[in-house]
C-alpha cells in the first residue's frame, strides 16, 4: 500500500527529528484573571496542538463573546474551574514545535492557590509572567514573579496581555515595562539573583503576538512569544555543577551484588571517578555504572542508574554520593528561605519533617531571621509565619545531611517541609547557607535561650509518658540521667497531679518551655513498658532493662527530644 | 540582607566538561524510573496496576529497568471486568510470566454474577462497578498503600490537573481542589492508616512519546493495537468489536473491516478506528495525522461534562 511504504520512509526521519528536540519546562505566573490560561490556550490552538474534539467540547462555553472560543477552557479542567472562571491548580499540558518539545504548568493566579504556582513553577526553566494591559503590576504579579526568582526559575518572559482592551498602545506597553523592570532590580537585590527579563505585548484573545506576530501593534518588532520560547538556551547547569547522586535504594539482588540506585542531581560520573559517601564521607572509585541496557561508561544528570563501588561502604537510602575533589556540606543546621503553604501558621516549637533528596529528616525551626513583606520586599521581624509568606529562617535538624546551597544546586539545596501531625505538605524551602552550632550573637546578660539549653543538655524539652513496672521506669530515668538530661520525674498517680488533670498538663508544658524533659510516670504491675512522646507510643515486652532502656532512648531520638549527632533511625 | 549569601568556591565546575545531549525519551525514562524507586523505598505495600495496554507496558517496562539486576519488587493487579478483549488476557499472563512478576486478578465477582454490563445499566454505573468498586475492594483486601497506574496528564483534561502522588482519603477518593503541593521532584509519601497514594510515573508522557518509546525499545504490545481484517458493527463513524453478543442490536451482522484499536478498554465500550497502520512506525505516522484525541473513542469519558473527574473523584484511577 502506497500510504504505508510512504509513512515508512518519513517515519525515519520524524523520529531523527523528534529525537534531536531538546525539552523546555515553562510556567505562567500572575494575578488572577489576567488572561495565563487563555493565552495557553491560545498557544496550543495557534500551534495546532489541540484535538478538534477538545475544541468542540468547548465551543458556546466560557466567559466569552459569542463566537469567540474560551480559550482558558482548554486548561481550565475541573469543574469548579469551569463554574467560577478561574484557575485552582496546576495543569500541565505538552506541545512541540519544530524545533522543541514543552511542558506546560498553567498555574493559578489567585492567592489563595499560590502555593500550586509555587508547583508549578519549582520544575520550570522558565516563566511567562502575565500582566494585564488594563491593570498594571499588582501585588500578586509581584508575588509570583518573586517566588519564580527563589526558585531559580532561569528566564523571565513578561507578557503585557489584553493590550487589546488597552488601544494596542505602546505607552501603555512602556509603562508597565518599566514599572516591573524597577520590580525585578529590587527582587535581584533580595535574591542576589538576576533575571534578564524580556518583555512582549500580546492579547491572548485575539492572538497577537502569541504564535503569530500582531498587525495592530506595527510598533512592537519583536519575536512573538513562541518565537522567544524557542529561542531560550537550554540548560546545561545540571551537568556543570558537580557530581551529586543521592541513594533511593540499595539494589542487592543476589550475594554477588550490591548497588546504590538513584538519580543523578547534577553532574557527570565515570567509571574510575572517586567519590565520598555522605554524611559519612567514606571514599570509594565507582567500578560500574550500571542499567538495563547495559553498563555505561559515562552518566549525566538527570539520568536514572545503579552505581557499584570498589569497595564495601555502609551506603543507605538517603545518603548522597558526591564527587570526591567537590562534595557537598554536611551540617545539621542552615539557613533557608521558606514560602509556608499550610493553613496552620509555623510553628517553632513544632517538629516537622524535612525532606530532601532521598531522606527524611526531623528538624525545628529555631529562628525567623525576618518575613518579607511582598508589596515592597522589605524585610519585617516575625513570629511565625502564615500561609503563602515567605520569609528566611534558620533550621536545626536533628540529624546532619549533605546539601549544597539552592543557588548551586537545585537538586540537592531544595527541600519541603511536612507537618507530622496532618501528613501535609506545608512548605517548600532553599537552602541559603550554613549555619554554626552555636551562630547568633549572645546578649552576655540576656536571658537563657532554648538553643543554649539545648546544646548544654543535649535535648530540648519534652514530656515523656511511661506507664510500667517501677524498676523499668527507675531504669530509663537513670539512663536519661547518665547521658547528662535534665528530667522532672512526676508521678501522675500522685495525689496532687490525680485531683487536678489539668494542672499536671500545665506543670508538664511549663517545664517543657524550660528545657525540662518531664517523665509523666504510672507504676503497674504488668511487665511490659509503655512508652510516649510526641504523639509516637512504644510498648516493650521484654524486661532487659538495656533492651528497654534504649527502646526509650530511640522513641525520644525519634520524637525529636534527644538531640543525636549520629545517624538515628527515623 | 540577601536571601542568598555570596559565597564562592564551594562548588567548582569540572573543567573538561563536554555537555551531553540527552532525548527527551532518556529525560523521560529517568523521571518516571526516579518516581518507581522512590515508591517502592518508601511504601509498605506499593502495587503496580497492571491494565494490560500501552503505557501498562511502557510502565512495565520502566518497572523492569528501575530495579535492575534485581526484580521488581511488587506485584502487578489487573482488576479484571471480565469484558476484556480475550487477546488481552491471554497477552497479561504472558507478559507477567516472562517479566517474573507476580500477578494479582481481580474481578468483582458478585456485579458480574449479577450480569452487570453497559447496556444493562449506562456505562458510568456499570464502571463504578466493574472497575472502580473492584479496584477500591482490591485495594482494601490486600492492604496496599501505594498503587502505580499508566495514567498520563495528556490525555484528558482533569488528568491534566493531577499530581505525580495522588493522595487519596479512606474510601480512595480524589479531592482535586485540595491537592497536596508538589515541589521539584520531592515526593510526599505520608499517610494515615487507610489513606494511599495512586502514582503516576507517566505523568508527564505523551501519547506520542509513549508510541515512540514502545518502538525505540522494542516493548510487546497487544496485538489489537495493529490494523487487521476484523469483524465489527459498524454504525456511522463508530466500529464497535463483536466481542460481546449484547452490544449486538436485533438484527445487526458484523462487517469485516480493516481496523484497530487506539486505545485498549472494555470491549463494549471501547471503540476502533478504521486504520491501516500495521506496524509501530505506521501508527506513529498516523498519529502525527489525527485530529481527535485518543480518547474520543471510549464511551465512559463522554457520558456528561467532567464525567472523568467525577469517576476519579469516587475512586477511580
Ligand atoms: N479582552 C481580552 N480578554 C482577555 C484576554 N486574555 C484573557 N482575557 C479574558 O480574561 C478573563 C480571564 O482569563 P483567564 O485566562 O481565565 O485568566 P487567568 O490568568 O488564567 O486566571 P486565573 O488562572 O484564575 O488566575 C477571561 O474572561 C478571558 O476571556 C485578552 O487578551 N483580551
Ligand atoms: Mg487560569
Amino acid at each position: 500500500m502506497v500510504a504505508s511504504t510512504l509513512s515508512e520512509f518519513s517515519i525515519h526521519d520524524f523520529l531523527g527529528q523528534e529525537s534531536a528536540k531538546d525539552l523546555l519546562r515553562f510556567s505562567t505566573a500572575g494575578s488572577v484573571d489576567d488572561g495565563k490560561s487563555t493565552l495557553i490556550g491560545r498557544l496550543l490552538y495557534d500551534t495546532q496542538s489541540v484535538y478538534e474534539d477538545q475544541v468542540r467540547s468547548i465551543e458556546g462555553k466560557g466567559t466569552t463573546a459569542p463566537g469567540q472560543i474560551d480559550f482558558a477552557l482548554l486548561t481550565d479542567g475541573l469543574r469548579a474551574e469551569r463554574e467560577q472562571g478561574i484557575t485552582i491548580d496546576v495543569a500541565y499540558r505538552y506541545f512541540s514545535t519544530a524545533r522543541r518539545k514543552f511542558i506546560i504548568a498553567d498555574t493559578p493566579g489567585h492567592e489563595q492557590y499560590t502555593r500550586n504556582m509555587a508547583t508549578g513553577a519549582s520544575t520550570a526553566d522558565a516563566a511567562v509572567v502575565l500582566i494585564d494591559a488594563t491593570k498594571g503590576v499588582l501585588v500578586q504579579s509581584r508575588r509570583h514573579a518573586y517566588i519564580a526568582a527563589l526558585l531559580r526559575v532561569q528566564h523571565v518572559l513578561v507578557a503585557v496581555n489584553k493590550m487589546d482592551l488597552a488601544g494596542y498602545d505602546e505607552s501603555v506597553f512602556r509603562t508597565i515595562e518599566q514599572d516591573f523592570l524597577s520590580v525585578l532590580a529590587q527582587i535581584s537585590a533580595d535574591t542576589g539573583t538576576t533575571t534578564e527579563a524580556r518583555f512582549v505585548p500580546v492579547s491572548a484573545l485575539a492572538g497577537d503576538n502569541i504564535v503569530h506576530g500582531s498587525r495592530a501593534m506595527p510598533w512592537y518588532t519583536g519575536p512573538s512569544l513562541l518565537e522567544l520560547l524557542e529561542s531560550l538556551p537550554a540548560s546545561q547547569e545540571v551537568q556543570a555543577a558537580p557530581f551529586r547522586m543521592p541513594v533511593q535504594r540499595v539494589l542487592r539482588p543476589d550475594h554477588t551484588f550490591r548497588g546504590f540506585a538513584g538519580q543523578i542531581g547534577s553532574g557527570v560520573v565515570r567509571v574510575g571517578d572517586a567519590i565520598v559517601a555522605l554524611p559519612s564521607g567514606k571514599s570509594a572509585k565507582v567500578e560500574r555504572i550500571v542499567t538495563w541496557d547495559g553498563d555505561l561508561e559515562e552518566a549525566v544528570a538527570p539520568l536514572s542508574v545503579t552505581l557499584v563501588l570498589d569497595r564495601e561502604l555502609d551506603i543507605s537510602r538517603g545518603d548522597l554520593i558526591a564527587s570526591a575533589s567537590a562534595p557537598a556540606t554536611v551540617a545539621n543546621r542552615a539557613r533557608a528561605a521558606l514560602v509556608w503553604m499550610d493553613q496552620r501558621p509555623l510553628d517553632r516549637s513544632r517538629r516537622y519533617l524535612l525532606k530532601h533528596t532521598s531522606h527524611t529528616v526531623p528538624v525545628f525551626v529555631s529562628s525567623i531571621e525576618h518575613r518579607t513583606r511582598v508589596d515592597t520586599l522589605a524585610h519585617e521581624p516575625a513570629e511565625t509565619l502564615d500561609m503563602n509568606s515567605i520569609g528566611v529562617v534558620a533550621l536545626h535538624l536533628l540529624r546532619p545531611i549533605a546539601f549544597d546551597r539552592y543557588a548551586e544546586n537545585r537538586s540537592t539545596g531544595a527541600f519541603i517541609l511536612i507537618d507530622p501531625a496532618t501528613n501535609t505538605t506545608v512548605a517548600a524551602g532553599m537552602i541559603s547557607a550554613v549555619l554554626d552550632a552555636d551562630s547568633g550573637e549572645q546578649d552576655p546578660w540576656g536571658p537563657v535561650t532554648v538553643g543554649e539549653r539545648e546544646a548544654r543538655w543535649g535535648h530540648r524539652g519534652g514530656v515523656l509518658e511511661l506507664a510500667g513496672p517501677k524498676a523499668l521506669i527507675d531504669a530509663v530515668e537513670r539512663s536519661l540521667f547518665a547521658i547528662g538530661a535534665v528530667t522532672s520525674r512526676m508521678d501522675a498517680d500522685g495525689d496532687a497531679l490525680r485531683a487536678d488533670e489539668d494542672l499536671a498538663a500545665l506543670v508538664a508544658a511549663l517545664q517543657a518551655d524550660s528545657g525540662l524533659l518531664t517523665l509523666l510516670v504510672r507504676t503497674e504491675e504488668s511487665g511490659a513498658l509503655t512508652a510516649k512522646a510526641e504523639g509516637v507510643e512504644i510498648t516493650v515486652e521484654d524486661g532487659d532493662f538495656l533492651r528497654v532502656v534504649s527502646a526509650v532512648h530511640q522513641l525520644l531520638h525519634r520524637a525529636g527530644t534527644l538531640i543525636s549527632t549520629e545517624k538515628a533511625h527515623l | 540582607m540577601p536571601v542568598v549569601t555570596q559565597e564562592s568556591g564551594l562548588n567548582t565546575p569540572p573543567a573538561n566538561l563536554v555537555p551531553a545531549r540527552i532525548t527527551h525519551l532518556r529525560l523521560l525514562e529517568a523521571e518516571s524510573i526516579h518516581i518507581l524507586r522512590e515508591v517502592a523505598s518508601e511504601f509498605e505495600r506499593p502495587v503496580m496496576l497492571y491494565s494490560i495496554g500501552k503505557d501498562s507496558s511502557v510502565m512495565l517496562r520502566l518497572a523492569q529497568k528501575a530495579f535492575f539486576p534485581g526484580p521488581i519488587p511488587f506485584p502487578l493487579l489487573h482488576v479484571d471486568t471480565g469484558f476484556k478483549f480475550h487477546e488481552m488476557i491471554a497477552f497479561r499472563d504472558a507478559m507477567a510470566r516472562s517479566v517474573g512478576a507476580k500477578l494479582l486478578v481481580w474481578r468483582n465477582e458478585p456485579a458480574i454474577a449479577a450480569g452487570t454490563n453497559p447496556i444493562v445499566l449506562d456505562t458510568r454505573r456499570c464502571c463504578g462497578l466493574l472497575k472502580t468498586q473492584a479496584l477500591l475492594d482490591a485495594l482494601r483486601h490486600y492492604k496496599f498503600d501505594a498503587a502505580f497506574g499508566g495514567a498520563r496528564r495528556d490525555e484528558e483534561k482533569s488528568r491534566a490537573k493531577e499530581r505525580v502522588y495522588s493522595f487519596r482519603d479512606h474510601a480512595g477518593q480524589w479531592d482535586p481542589k485540595n491537592q497536596r503541593p508538589e515541589l521539584w521532584n520531592l515526593y510526599n509519601a505520608h499517610v494515615h492508616p487507610g489513606e494511599s497514594i495512586r502514582v503516576f510515573p507517566l505523568s508527564n508522557w505523551t501519547e506520542m512519546d509513549v508510541w515512540q518509546y514502545i518502538h525505540a525499545e522494542n516493548i510487546p504490545v497487544v496485538d489489537l493495537y495493529f490494523a487487521k481484517e476484523r469483524p465489527m458493527y459498524v454504525r456511522g463513524d463508530a466500529l464497535l468489536p463483536i466481542e460481546q453478543d449484547f452490544v449486538a442490536r436485533p438484527g445487526e451482522k458484523p462487517q469485516m473491516v480493516k481496523s484497530r484499536l487506539r486505545s485498549l478498554g472494555c470491549s463494549p465500550c471501547t471503540g476502533a478506528i478504521r486504520s491501516d497502520a500495521e506496524t509501530i512506525p505506521d501508527i506513529i505516522a498516523e498519529l502525527i495525522s489525527f485530529r481527535s484525541s485518543e480518547r474520543a473513542n471510549r464511551a465512559i469519558d463522554h457520558d456528561q461534562e467532567g464525567s472523568m473527574e467525577i469517576k476519579k473523584r469516587e475512586g477511580y484511577f
